[in-house]
């Protein structure tokens, strides 16, 4: 039996000093080399894409919680339920997440717009979240920097399992926005969210707390959770395919690498997800140069996939690959699936100076 | 810069180095700048890295007068080194540029 090796993975533990003394934080990535020319040529902002998905994205809501309003009390309102939470709770993640690099839409009101929405479909706090995911980018899956490891090691199936229904999740992300209701932030985020930008993240919870209560009030007004069923309740029964992408994304793979080919996966899918997804199935290509948006993803894959491990061809793959990585890790934290890199891919980046080889 | 320090022209780059509404790197005497062309074809000159995290200016994306961090979406005016919002909180150091002929000098105090 392996011996069983739990690391801290909390911000203001001794693996963060470890990370800063090993040349960990705030590193040199690997980059695929590609022209000046092209990279601006990917980087380029546009409207048009975000704004066509987002007008579909929003008629798709519509008109799937109207069909659900009209058929409430029915066995056929479920289905369209079933597609109003997948959108509200599900394609909210990648919403959040696209204009909260401020990728999505070229003109920066939008990506705010967007932002702010989503972010409150996925109860996800703007301004906390875009410091943690800030820091994700900076040192991703890097123990005690990292504050999004969404499968440490060991893993926690049964919170996994939990979010499925982001029974975990929301309420964590509840008793964080009572605190900051408060005035008062964790430990944790007050290493990476700066003074200047916490009374936004106090006001914002306020917020939210006053429509969250307000929804619940106007539930026992009228004796229905119908008000719920469109605000709020979406978060909790539209939340599986947060953990089903979301997953991908690194769960299983190696940590404290300045590579994200290792530590990351691109997983090829269907265009109905891809559309839900917003592309972030490129997940390699996402890390390695985020400021490309995401309708250039695909482009920018074709670009570096010689210089990257084989994608994975799609969830069925990769889940053959994630279930029993993170089933092993239960008992074996050591164990991660090595990515392989391609016999003609450049070599790995050369490490920080200074830094120190991991035991 | 204070007004009392004297201007140390130095060359930087060759005016054909870059295109208009793009940024070169330019390193001198261990430190690291960002050259800018803005679209009306005028030179910038800014600190290198961004100064929310040490990450190269001159990766990024600039629009009209923004430079883009290529890492965090930190944007800076570079025609006053202003930081525009989250995660930049703190502005860039800006420098002088002068053209001499085909070469873009860049004021060092």
């Amino acid at each position: 039996m392996p011996t069983e090796i739990r690391r801290d993975y909390s911000l203001t533990g001794p693996e963060a000093d470890r990370a800063v003394a090993r040349g960990l934080a705030t590193a040199d990535w690997y980059q695929c080399p590609i022209p000046r020319k092209e990279m601006k040529a990917l980087m380029a902002r546009s409207d048009g894409p975000a704004l066509r998905d987002t007008a579909i994205w929003f008629a798709a809501l519509f008109l799937s919680g109207l069909g659900g309003w009209y058929f409430w009390g029915t066995w056929w309102c479920v289905p369209f339920f079933a597609v109003y939470g997948i959108l509200y709770g599900s394609s909210s993640d990648s919403r959040w997440h696209e204009c909260g690099h401020g990728t999505a839409f070229k003109t920066p009101w939008m990506n705010e717009v967007v932002y702010q929405i989503a972010c409150f479909m996925i109860l996800r706090e703007p301004t906390v979240w875009r410091w943690s995911h800030t820091r994700h980018h900076t040192d991703t899956i890097i123990v005690g920097r990292d504050p999004e490891i969404a499968a440490p090691r060991p893993p926690d199936i049964a919170g996994i399992l939990l979010n499925v229904f982001a029974l975990k999740s929301s309420w964590v992300a509840l008793k964080k926005i009572a605190l900051h209701a408060t005035g008062r932030l964790y430990p944790d985020e007050a290493l990476y969210i700066p003074e200047s930008e916490r009374g936004k993240v106090f006001r914002v919870a306020r917020i939210y707390l006053v429509i969250l209560i307000a929804v619940a009030a106007w539930c026992l007004a009228i004796g229905s959770i119908l008000p719920a069923m469109f605000i709020g309740l979406p978060t909790l029964y539209g939340a599986a395919f947060v953990v089903v992408f979301g997953l991908t994304q690194h769960a299983g793979l190696d940590e404290d690498v300045l590579d994200h080919r290792l530590n990351s996966r691109t997983v090829y899918m269907n265009p109905v997800f891809r559309f839900l997804y917003w592309n972030m199935n490129y997940h390699v290509e996402h890390h390695m140069f985020p400021m490309v948006p995401y309708h250039q993803l695909p482009k920018l894959h074709a670009r570096i996939k010689d210089d990257c491990p084989t994608p994975y061809s799609g969830l069925w793959e990769a889940y053959r690959e994630i279930i029993p990585a993170l089933w092993r890790q239960r008992k074996d934290p050591r164990f991660f699936v090595r990515r392989r890199l391609p016999g003609h891919a450049r070599p790995l980046g050369a490490p920080p100076a200074g830094a120190v080889p991991a035991e | 810069m204070s007004a009392t320090t004297a201007i140390r022209w130095v060359e930087a780059c060759a005016v054909e180095d870059i295109d208009a509404e793009d940024v070169i790197r330019f390193d001198h005497e261990g430190r690291t700048f960002a050259i800018y062309r803005a679209p009306d074809g005028r030179f910038h000159a800014t600190d290198g890295l961004c100064t929310h995290e040490r990450v190269h200016l001159a990766d990024g994306l600039v629009m009209g007068s923004i430079i883009e961090c290529p890492k965090h979406n930190g944007r800076f005016d570079y025609t006053t080194g202003r930081a525009k919002g989250a995660p930049v909180c703190v502005d860039l150091a800006t420098y002088p540029v002068r053209i001499d002929g085909d070469t873009v000098l860049i004021g060092l105090g």
